[in-house]
């Protein structure tokens, strides 16, 4: 069967359970199309051939013998290369974990497993999920499937890269600060950012453990929703995780597609907007607000007066977790060691420094010195404390802006895709680029972005962003369907349509 | 707010258990005065009786029944270890030589 590749989670699940495909197929489909565009575009570290087609073999067997696992059983899917997976190496886009090989699984893989879904690789990364560029993995850039030349956003680059390029129909980002959002904004593809706690961490190699979030990387509102159902869910190895249902997000997705919005109350975050805002990415916004509004949506604009200060509050919490959370990689249990040069008989501690020297690259060391900084004695309360202080504020704002309406809505990145190398040395500008999604972090609300269009200076995509109160991830999955559908009868087609095919015409795959 | 100078990224990164070279001190240490300065507006965001908050949704001790379950191997355990001797974690000297 043609163009295999070019279809969503969800017609790929139909075409299974139709018998018109099977999933050793479709498989081989993506791995052939991995093999056909990914030296251009550098979304996988590690492609696991075997063990996907294997996956997939066994899922046309549970099939043929009438006891299929999920709805998305023998639909094959690639893992950010921060979720530890037993057998498969797992690096976190950093040399200090070159060539490890986890003895276990992150629950989010071991429940893609018990649904049966094929796992085509691991996906390339910001070294620790440190960036929003993906420029800083040990293991070089990938780049955008629209303009080679561009970043795909991070950190979860490769994943957001992969469903893009058509490697893999959906694919597993986290979210620290934006990396499964951004990505999204700046490929034309689907994030989602659930609840914190809704999706489990065990097995996720923590960056900031109280910001941290598994979530899933598709080219639909409704692919996100299936797989979102799959991961997501109280686990016990978390204790972190939320011990409550989810609310039903494939029914929410479903529903949205009617494109009716009456009865829903939409606030515009009046300070994510404006000024530092690309225009192209402005008039998508309020192209996409306008089109809300025909639907019966009745919007308002909200102010969250503290959000100006979230970029300063993230950027002094994450260093201090990171700083903490990644004392762990001391050359003794796992992971590279190097012995100091022109030392006899080195201590210890004079391995684990040549290690972390060796083994970090600059935004990691930048990140926790930084962090060493924030919390040494002298400076905790001015900083940490401080930063601690303005995440109250900010949740209170969320609180106040949920009190008026259902969902909040900004564009999701200031800007489209910059050039791979332009803000690789200066740090502040990079971090500008999370300025619209860090706020759902650090007060551990969902978040969703949604492509919105093309810039019309640039011809690239931008997002469109949908932040829920706690455990309403739903409400994300009903706006966003409304507006993706509402969209896409206007384009005639998805935006992923317009990307470049990356492969010379009549070559295949 | 005070400066960040170049000895104290030293200190710092020496804290880390990082060794830097001089031409990383020369890269790092410029870059680290900017992020601090771009933050520095914080301090005086926040009245003194805000609470701070350092998990967004409220946690609680989380308790499981004490039994025993499976775990990994000794071998499992050992498999990534850079060196490994006697079904151990090998590791370099922990003590001075005097």
């Amino acid at each position: 069967m043609s163009n295999l590749t070019r279809r969503t989670a969800a017609e790929l699940a139909d075409l299974l359970a139709a018998g018109e495909t099977t999933s050793v197929e479709i498989t081989s489909a993506h791995l052939d199309r991995i093999t056909a565009v990914d030296a251009q575009v550098h979304a996988f570290l590690h492609v696991d051939t075997e063990g996907a087609l294997a996956a997939a073999g066994a899922a046309d067997q549970r099939r043929a013998a009438g006891s299929v696992s999920s709805t998305l059983d023998g639909v094959p899917i690639a893992v950010k290369d921060i979720l530890v997976t037993k057998g498969l190496p797992t690096t976190c886009g950093s040399r200090i974990l070159q060539g490890w090989v986890p003895p276990y699984d992150a629950t989010v893989v071991s429940r893609l497993k018990a649904a049966g879904l094929p796992i085509l690789g691991k996906t390339n990364m910001d070294e620790f999920a440190m960036g929003s560029s993906t420029e800083h993995s040990a293991y070089g850039p990938t780049h955008n499937p629209w303009d080679l030349d561009r970043i795909p956003g991070g950190s979860g680059g490769g994943s957001a890269a992969a469903v893009a390029a058509f490697e893999a129909p959906m694919a597993i980002g986290t979210d620290t600060g934006g990396s499964i959002r951004q990505p999204g904004a700046v490929t034309g593809t689907v994030g989602v950012k659930p609840t914190f706690g809704g999706v489990s961490r065990y097995g996720l190699v923590a960056l900031a453990n109280s910001l941290d979030q598994a979530g899933p990387v598709t080219r639909t509102i409704l692919d996100a929703a299936l797989l979102h159902e799959v991961v997501g869910g109280h686990d016990p190895l978390d204790s972190t995780s939320i011990d409550q249902r989810l609310p039903s997000l494939v029914d929410a997705a479903r529903q949205g597609s009617s494109g009716d919005m009456s009865g829903v109350r939409i606030g515009v975050v009046k300070e994510l907007g404006g000024e530092g805002y690309q225009t192209g990415v402005g008039e998508r916004f309020e192209e996409s607000v306008a089109l809300l509004v025909g639907a019966g949506a009745e919007v308002v604009e909200v102010s969250c007066p503290h959000f100006v200060h979230a970029l300063a509050a993230y950027y002094l919490i994450l260093p201090s977790e990171a700083s903490s959370n990644l004392a762990k990689f001391d050359a003794m249990r796992y992971g590279l060691r190097v012995l100091p040069e022109g030392v006899e008989a080195p201590s210890a501690e004079e391995v684990m420094r040549a290690t972390r020297d060796a083994g970090f690259g600059d935004e990691v060391k930048r990140r926790i010195i930084l962090g060493t900084y924030a919390l040494s004695s002298g400076y905790y309360d001015a900083y940490y404390g401080q930063a601690q202080k303005v995440r109250t504020l900010i949740s209170r704002d969320f609180e106040a802006a949920f009190g008026q309406v259902d969902v909040l809505v900004s564009p999701t990145a200031p800007t489209t895709a910059f050039r791979i190398g332009e803000k690789v040395d200066d740090p502040v500008s990079m971090y500008l680029n999370d300025i619209a999604t860090i706020p759902a972090n650090l007060a551990g609300v969902p978040g969703l972005s949604v492509p919105n269009g093309l810039a019309a200076e640039d011809g690239l995509p931008t997002g469109f962003q949908v932040l829920a109160p706690a455990m309403a991830d739903d409400r994300l999955y009903r706006v966003g369907s409304a507006l993706e559908s509402l969209l896409v009868q206007q384009w005639g087609g998805p935006l992923l349509a317009q990307a470049p095919s990356l492969v010379s015409e009549g070559a295949s795959a | 707010m005070p400066e960040i100078t170049r000895e104290e990224v030293a200190h710092l990164a020496d804290l880390a258990r990082i060794e830097l070279s001089d031409a990383e001190l020369d890269h790092l240490a410029p870059q680290l005065a900017v992020i601090l300065d771009s933050i520095k507006s914080i301090s005086d965001v926040a009245a003194q009786d805000v609470p701070p908050t350092s998990h967004a949704l409220p946690l609680t001790n989380v308790f499981r029944a004490d039994v025993v379950r499976p775990g990994l191997t000794a071998a499992e355990a050992l498999a990534g270890a850079p060196v490994v001797e006697q079904q151990r974690f090998s590791v370099p000297r922990i003590l001075g030589e005097s």
